[in-house]
């Protein structure tokens, strides 16, 4: 592959000709070839921001702030995207409040509980929860999860009927698919990623700090209080923002099963609607600026998810940082 | 405790007190409640996949074209599917698999420290929080609008999810090679190049192939991005995965997952096992691939 | 090749160098080494703003056995990694200061490392096999250098293990992995991979500190032989080690600045080897060969 001449081996170099050589194309093609696939990424993010903002121009301009109201009617030409923009909020939050502390505890109990020996099986099965398919998710979700938990829903929201705060959250109207359906199985969906980032961040803890705490007669539960827990929460917070993330954009399991129903309601056990699912849901049939909007959807997604990821992944390096640091 | 004199206490090795201890015991209780609880719907999902899937798959399944929404369970099966993901994800993979090698060696082996690199690899991690829908909407945006739908189509939007994963997977492998291999090979009179391509891409294969096997099992079951670009709705068998409309397993599903046909529920809870075994296939074969070939990250 | 000093500094038409001939304290016996391989002079090292060695100045010599000896921190694998141009790999490092291979010089406008190190080879201290086989790391060498002929290549490799007293062990397993050797089998397959490549000068950073006497005497036999084709920079820790194996020794030592807490390497005396350890001329020489210091 060298365009070189062969090295002079039996005669010494007397003269600095024989040692210089120009960096062979090779080389520096190689190189260049590398950066381009490196850029590449950066590229991409561009070419995203660009070509569907470009598409949904027309739905900016037409609602302009109208966007952001709650009045989504393609027939009367109406696209305000407020619901969707609720309901992604509610069934990400849902689901964040169930995963989360299900995510730390497997994380700790990986990294302090248990030998290593059977952290392996542990570790197969959150891998193995991970490679479920969102939608083997959302069809097991709409067919057999949520006519299921329907009843669960009837018997609790005819309980607290009537009851000031639980009866809003919780009381009718109630459906299989709905707002709290959809953020269980988002909830399904995070807790690997949640888990496994938050292993790695937990695993870091310098193992003196953890014996120092036993040294002075700590029971587990104070250790991790004491020193896990101040070192890492840095990092868990990255990844919980993470997950956020993930469960935010998180398409095609939620438009299964979130009822289809663009409402703002509080009643948990309703059935709503979340800006990815409304997008896989109705891009098919739409045109104009319906399509615009749905696209437009689409750009709100990308910024929010970008922002919040850059948030993530920047709490998560300082925290590293300060610890390599310390 | 009851006062004890000097002597008494330091010869005192009773456990502490009760409560300190029930605390601790609830607390590794609840930690044992959170695996629990992740257990339980994982099993039931693979247990309900599997004894629905089970009883329609056999070869015939995996190979006829797709009937009619309303045609019962025994009448023809997902064989265009099944052939459209194998041949999506698999043109996905190629693509995308040397590019992200190619960026990964880039920020290790050239980029260092420098903004740039730092740049890219935060923006890597950033991209793969992007919402696959997304990248949907983006070919559909740059190439579908200009070219159709097409499989390539669904190939570049499935690209564009796998390349940041494959990127970060083969960074940390790449930081993993022994720095001392690389410099055997310098003091030899090799290239940065060569380098890389005949000592560094060697110690690390086996670690990037895992993490591309594990790329390539989260591409596989991804829908969002190909009902933008594939559109679906197929029943015979579209070979041609660089022209025309064409479907996967994932869309199938989706399709049938909302039809109140027995039948078509039925063909996709069988596809949804065939999808679930490729995916698990390749979960193995990456842990399989660690196990025996990668040398440094263990 | 037998040529006194002035001759060297007359052919390349510069100045004589008068301060190496004070510090070289040849023995007043007719002293006729051979051709200049390296030439340093005021040789200055630096790592960003951190000066790793400073004011070295010597001469070494073809088919002769040198040794750089010295305390940790004395910049002797510094100066040795300066020769073939490894510290280029480590961003900020500059020399100041000339270096000469055979009359040209080490660090011209044009010259390329890779033509460097091709003709000047180094081991390292721990042995680095790649993770491929025993013959393939042989063969890497050749092979980047545009070799594809089998036959040669089956030649070379051969010749090499010979050279390198490993043939015997390793004939009837060339294709097993290189990292299934032992530590003293791993380097002698390092320096076989490093001379199949027919370098002129081989550097050794330290190469049997990591490995048990009996390799170590093995490698140092080793060494013997090859003097004979090549020229031998190396590094050791180890004074009796010098004593065994080189023909000439380089001790080195540290400068500590007191203001800025820093310490820099520094060339304190260079002559034969006798002459070092048995009549050293510099206080702080005669401290480390006796065992005072370092």
């Amino acid at each position: 592959m060298s365009a070189v001449a062969p090295a002079d081996q039996a005669v010494p170099a007397g003269s600095a000709g024989a040692l210089s050589e120009r960096r062979p194309l090779g080389d520096r093609g190689f190189q260049g070839l590398a950066l381009a696939c490196g850029l590449l990424v950066l590229v991409i993010l561009v070419l995203i921001a660009v070509t569907t903002s470009q598409q949904a121009a027309s739905w900016f301009s037409t609602e302009g702030l109208k966007i952001f109201t709650n009045n989504w009617n393609p027939a009367a030409n109406d696209f305000g995207g407020l619901a969707f923009i609720y309901g992604t909020a509610v069934t990400a939050l849902i689901a964040l409040v169930m995963a989360v502390p299900v995510s730390v505890g497997i994380a700790l109990l990986l990294t302090e509980v248990v030998p290593y020996r059977w952290s392996r099986p542990i570790v197969y099965v959150i891998d193995l929860l991970a490679v479920v398919p969102s939608v083997v998710w959302g069809l097991w979700g709409i067919l057999v999860f949520a006519p299921w938990i329907q009843h669960i829903y009837a018997s609790i929201g005819s309980g607290v009927n009537g009851i000031p705060v639980l009866g809003n959250l919780f009381g009718p109207p109630t459906g299989g698919p709905s707002f709290f359906t959809c953020g269980i199985i988002l909830a399904f969906m995070i807790t690997p990623i949640v888990t496994s980032l938050s292993r790695e961040v937990i695993a870091t803890v310098p193992a003196i700090d953890r014996e120092g705490a036993y040294a002075l007669g700590a029971t587990r539960l104070e250790m991790i209080r004491g020193t896990v827990w101040p070192h890492s929460q840095g990092g868990v917070v990255g990844a919980v923002l993470l997950g956020l993330g993930r469960a935010m954009g998180e398409t095609i399991a939620a438009a299964l099963v979130i009822g289809s129903s663009p409402e703002i309601t509080s009643h948990l056990f309703a059935p709503g609607y979340s800006m990815p699912s409304v997008i896989a849901n109705q891009f098919g049939e739409s045109t104009g600026v319906f399509r615009a909007g749905l696209m437009g959807m689409g750009v709100l997604l990308f910024a929010f998810t970008i922002i919040i990821n850059i948030i993530a992944r920047g709490v998560v390096e300082r925290s590293a940082r300060r610890k390599r640091g310390a | 405790m009851a006062a004890v004199t000097g002597d008494e206490q330091k010869a005192d090795l009773r456990e502490p007190p009760s409560w300190r201890r029930t605390k601790n015991r609830i607390a590794t209780a609840l930690m044992v409640l959170a695996f629990v609880l992740v257990i339980i719907p994982l099993g039931f999902v693979l247990f309900t996949v599997v004894a629905k899937g089970i009883s329609i798959i056999n070869w015939s399944f995996l190979t006829s074209p797709i009937p009619s929404i309303v045609a019962p369970a025994n009448e023809g099966g997902i064989g265009p599917a099944v052939v459209g993901t194998l041949e999506i994800t698999g043109l996905a993979t190629v693509i995308t698999v040397p590019l992200g090698i190619l960026g990964a060696i880039y920020l290790n082996e050239y980029g260092g420290k420098n903004p740039l690199a730092r740049a890219i690899g935060f923006f890597s991690d950033v991209m793969t929080g992007v919402p696959s829908i997304v990248m949907g909407l983006f070919i559909f945006s740059i190439w579908v609008l200009h070219f159709g739908f097409s499989g390539l189509a669904g190939a570049f939007a499935l690209g564009c999810l796998m390349l940041p994963i494959v990127i970060r997977s083969t960074y940390e492998m790449l930081r993993l090679v022994p720095n001392a291999l690389r410099e055997g090979s310098y003091a030899l009179g090799a290239t940065k190049a060569r380098v890389t391509v005949t000592v560094v891409l060697p110690a690390a294969i086996g670690g990037i192939v895992s993490g591309a096997l594990l790329a390539v099992a989260r591409a596989l079951g991804e829908t969002a991005p190909l009902l933008f670009t594939i559109l679906g709705g197929l029943t015979t068998l579209n070979a041609n995965v660089f022209s025309g409309a064409n479907t996967a397993l994932p869309l199938l599903i989706f399709t049938n997952a909302t039809q109140p046909y027995p039948g078509a529920q039925d063909r996709g809870w069988g596809a949804a096992l065939t999808l679930i075994v490729l995916a698990f296939i390749l979960m193995i074969a990456s842990r399989l691939v660690t196990a025996r070939f990668s040398r440094y990250s263990r | 090749m037998e040529q006194p000093e002035q001759d060297f500094a007359a052919k390349t038409e510069l100045p004589a160098p008068a301060a190496l001939q004070t510090r070289r304290s040849d023995a007043p016996v007719a002293d006729t080494p051979g051709a200049t391989i390296f030439d340093t002079r005021d040789v200055a090292i630096f790592y960003g703003s951190f000066q790793a060695v400073t004011d070295v100045s010597l001469s070494i010599y073809e088919n002769e056995i040198t040794a750089f000896i010295g305390s940790s921190g004395s910049g002797k694998t510094t100066v040795l990694r300066a020769f073939n141009r490894m510290n280029d790999l480590v961003p900020g490092a500059r020399v100041e200061g000339e270096m000469y291979y055979r009359g040209a010089s080490l660090y011209g406008k044009d010259v390329s490392p890779i033509a460097v190190r091709r003709r000047i080879g180094m081991v390292f201290q721990k042995p680095n096999p790649f993770p491929k086989s025993i013959y393939d790391n042989v063969a890497y060498g050749p092979r980047i250098n545009g070799e594809r002929n089998k036959h040669k290549l089956n030649e070379i490799v051969e010749r090499s293990l010979r050279q390198a007293a490993l043939w015997d062990e390793v004939k009837n397993r060339l294709n097993t992995s290189g990292l299934s050797l032992s530590g003293g089998q791993a380097q002698r397959l390092c320096i076989a991979r490093t001379i199949a490549v027919e370098p002129d000068v081989v550097l050794m950073d330290e190469p049997a500190s990591a490995l048990d006497p009996i390799a170590t005497t093995a490698i140092e036999d080793l060494m013997q032989e090859l003097k004979t084709q090549f020229t031998i920079v190396i590094v050791t820790h180890n004074m009796q080690q010098a004593t065994r194996v080189s023909d000439r020794t380089a001790f080195f030592s540290v400068l500590v600045n007191p203001e800025s807490d820093t310490r820099t390497g520094v060339l304190v005396e260079y002559g034969r080897t006798e002459q070092i350890f048995q009549d050293p001329q510099d206080s702080r020489t005669q401290a480390y060969v006796t065992g005072r210091m370092g």
